[in-house]
């Protein structure tokens, strides 16, 4: 178990290194001759038909260097209602963020638009800092159980420094499917 | 050291992988035969989402848990493979995170494998401490009318499966030759059908649609569909993404009957956003109607059930479908259609039934209830049969998206576990598993289909793909699958 936990904080340690440098030659993966090149491709991945909504798959790679050094803390609070801060950089994307921190958040689409999977609740305050959902994200929303007004599709949050502080709740949705008898609307 | 280097290598290629639940199962699941042969075990019924999600949910909460995938067919996925749209190719992203699943340590997918023939669900029982059944829908309500069974009726889930390449509907040939066609119903499988039977055909000669679907659509002659209800608008019981997809549908106008809408617009004001996003789009689509020179029509009509199948002078095939107008009763959730007498009938030489599709029995031990077509259950655990669960649509019903049927299926999950926790489920006594099943079915001349062996048809299928010009070009003939998963 120990070799999985190094190793695990290798990956995250070798994700945030390609962030923050792009220098291969200091990483420590590169220096063991163990590095496969896949942290360097960050979101994307061989062999599959990828389609991301505009900016996701970008965020990684266009923020500049003074940017990627500024620190967004941002709290998931999960479905049992634990806290979890976590600290992020301006251009991260919401869901690989909490996929990163082995939050419960599904993605079953992969950020393409076309499920809503990835549903949180925004708080308040940091929603209104939100630029405005496409029609698409809507479209997606619209079938997310538990809809509420700070609804948001984590896939389609991109850290700015103002969002400093966001929380995002993720949606009890399964207790309620039997707690008050109701019944799943139609498609 | 070397050793840790090694590890490290493995592990950190299959880390960087997709999803979150993915990613920690594979993590964990670094080195080969770590695994305990003595913690419980769980067979899966069925391998599409359903199953898929149930396993992946119980991988991850019991570390020493193993779980077995049982299905039909040589190919796993269910609907995500031949359901979902061929121009929806985002919707089937869900694959790589049921492939992960699939090739985790301690989860075994076994294809070519028919529970309740091939093997009974007692005998499963005998060798699991737990069955999940997440064996779906793969029937269909039926109109129920007479001229039903005329050439030219079909459907929707066979028609889906023909496009979409399910062995079983290749020989469907349907006759696209006629100028109108009619769908019963409105839900997002009939405003799949629609859409695939008028889009350009350019938007899908990339996509996995199957070659000779796509050739009967670019020679057919359909140019106008109409997709009935029997309630009204505020009944519609597609998703707006579907509706605004036929909006948006190139070289197609909507055709309406404003009549249909009658006081839809006051009642807008008081609706949940989902549906009052809907219905503002419908009236949009009332309104605007649509490019007058687009050569193709698409059109809902409610408050219309079907009566009859009229045949054509040759009392060969279908030529129209009669239809009787209704006036709705009661109000909310429960609004209904009550008739009024009269009837109207619409000549059409294409007639696609999508009021849904059921689930049939699978095996006499097993408890069913056919008026809701679906396996007693109270959250998922069968009524009064211990050890034995369901998940996905065969548990509630055949409604829902890939992401109800993935809550639906972590609830199963959840349900189970928490019976082990529990000690409903006795784990002190050892199962053999997929072993004692594996040799029983050899018993009986059944060989099974590997995941590494699916993968060999899903490499064949891609490479076909690719001279064409496709996404993939899918194996529609199960002895071939075979073959190639056996090469």
């Amino acid at each position: 178990m120990a070799a999985f936990t190094a190793v695990r904080a290798a990956v995250s340690f070798t994700q945030r290194f390609v962030r923050v440098s792009r220098d291969c030659s200091v990483c420590p993966l590169y220096r063991l001759n163990v590095c496969t090149g896949a942290a360097v491709d960050g979101f994307s991945a061989p062999n599959r038909r990828l389609r991301t909504s505009i900016g996701v798959c970008q965020s990684a790679d266009s923020s500049s260097p003074e940017e990627d050094q500024r620190v967004v803390n941002v709290v998931f609070i999960d479905r049992s209602g634990q806290r979890i801060p976590v600290k992020a950089r301006v251009g991260d994307n919401a869901l690989h963020l909490a996929h990163k921190h082995g939050i419960e958040l599904e993605g079953a689409c992969e950020a393409s638009l076309a499920c809503s999977t990835c549903h949180v609740y925004v708080s308040s305050e940091h929603y209104e800092k939100l630029p405005e959902p496409e029609e698409r994200e809507d479209d997606m929303l619209d079938m997310a159980p538990m809809l509420q007004e700070n609804s948001r599709l984590s896939c389609q949050i991109i850290l700015t420094p103002e969002l400093d502080g966001m929380e995002l709740t993720l949606p009890k949705v399964t207790r309620n499917f039997y707690v008050d008898g109701h019944v799943p609307k139609p498609h | 050291m070397m050793t840790m280097i090694t590890l490290m290598r493995g592990s950190v290629m299959k880390i960087h992988g997709l999803s979150s639940a993915s990613r920690c199962l594979a993590a964990e699941g670094g080195v080969r035969g770590l695994s305990s042969s003595s913690g419980p075990r769980v067979c899966i019924v069925g391998g599409g989402p359903a199953g898929f999600y149930t396993a992946q949910q119980l991988l991850k909460a019991r570390q020493d848990a193993a779980v077995d995938i049982y299905e039909r067919l040589p190919v796993p996925f269910g609907l995500v493979r031949f359901g979902v749209a061929p121009d929806h190719p985002e919707v089937k992203n869900v694959i790589n995170t049921f492939t992960q699943t699939a090739q985790h340590e301690r989860c075994s997918f076994h294809g070519n494998v028919n529970v309740g023939k091939d093997v009974t669900i007692d005998e499963l029982r005998q060798a699991y401490h737990a069955v999940v059944l997440s064996y779906g829908a793969e029937g269909n309500r039926s109109m129920g009318i007479p001229g039903e069974d005329l050439p030219g009726v079909f459907s929707a889930k066979d028609f889906v499966g023909w496009y979409n390449g399910l062995p079983s509907n290749k020989e469907l040939h349907p006759d696209l030759s006629f100028e109108t066609a009619v769908i019963l119903g409105q839900g997002n499988v009939a405003l799949d059908v629609a859409r695939i039977l008028l889009a350009p055909v350019e938007m899908l000669k990339e996509t996995d649609i199957t070659q000779n679907a796509l050739e009967a659509l670019a020679g057919s002659k359909v140019r106008r569909v109409l997709i009935v209800g029997r309630r009204g608008p505020l009944q519609i019981a597609c998703t707006i993404k579907e509706l605004r997809e036929m909006v948006n549908l190139p070289n197609t106008r909507a055709d309406m009957l404003p009549a249909d809408f009658e006081g839809i617009a006051e009642a807008l004001k008081d609706l949940p956003r989902p549906r009052k996003r809907l219905t503002e789009l419908m009236m949009k689509a009332v309104k605007e109607g649509g490019d007058d020179k687009a050569e193709k029509c698409w059109g809902l009509r409610f408050f219309r059930s079907p009566v009859e199948v009229l045949a054509g002078a040759d009392e060969k095939r279908a030529a129209g479908i009669r239809l009787a107008l209704n006036k709705l009763e009661g109000s909310g959730e429960s609004v209904r259609a009550e008739v009024t007498g009269q009837l109207e009938d619409v000549d059409c030489g294409l007639i696609i039934s999508s009021i849904g599709y059921k689930s049939i029995p699978i095996d006499p031990a097993v408890p069913f209830d056919p008026r809701r077509a679906i396996v007693p259950n109270e959250m998922g655990r069968v009524q009064d049969t211990a050890g034995l669960y369901c998940s996905g649509w065969v548990k509630r019903g055949p409604t829902g998206v890939i992401a109800t049927t993935m809550n639906d299926s972590f609830d199963t999950a959840r349900v189970l576990i928490q019976d082990m926790e529990a000690g409903k489920l006795d784990l002190s006594v050892n199962k053999p598993g997929a072993q004692a099943i594996t040799a029983l079915l050899q018993t009986r001349g059944v060989r099974m289909v590997l995941f590494s062996q699916w993968e060999k048809i899903n490499a064949e299928e891609e490479k076909r793909g690719k001279s064409l010009g496709k996404a993939r070009e899918k194996l529609l003939d199960v002895d071939e699958m075979l073959k190639i998963a056996w090469s």
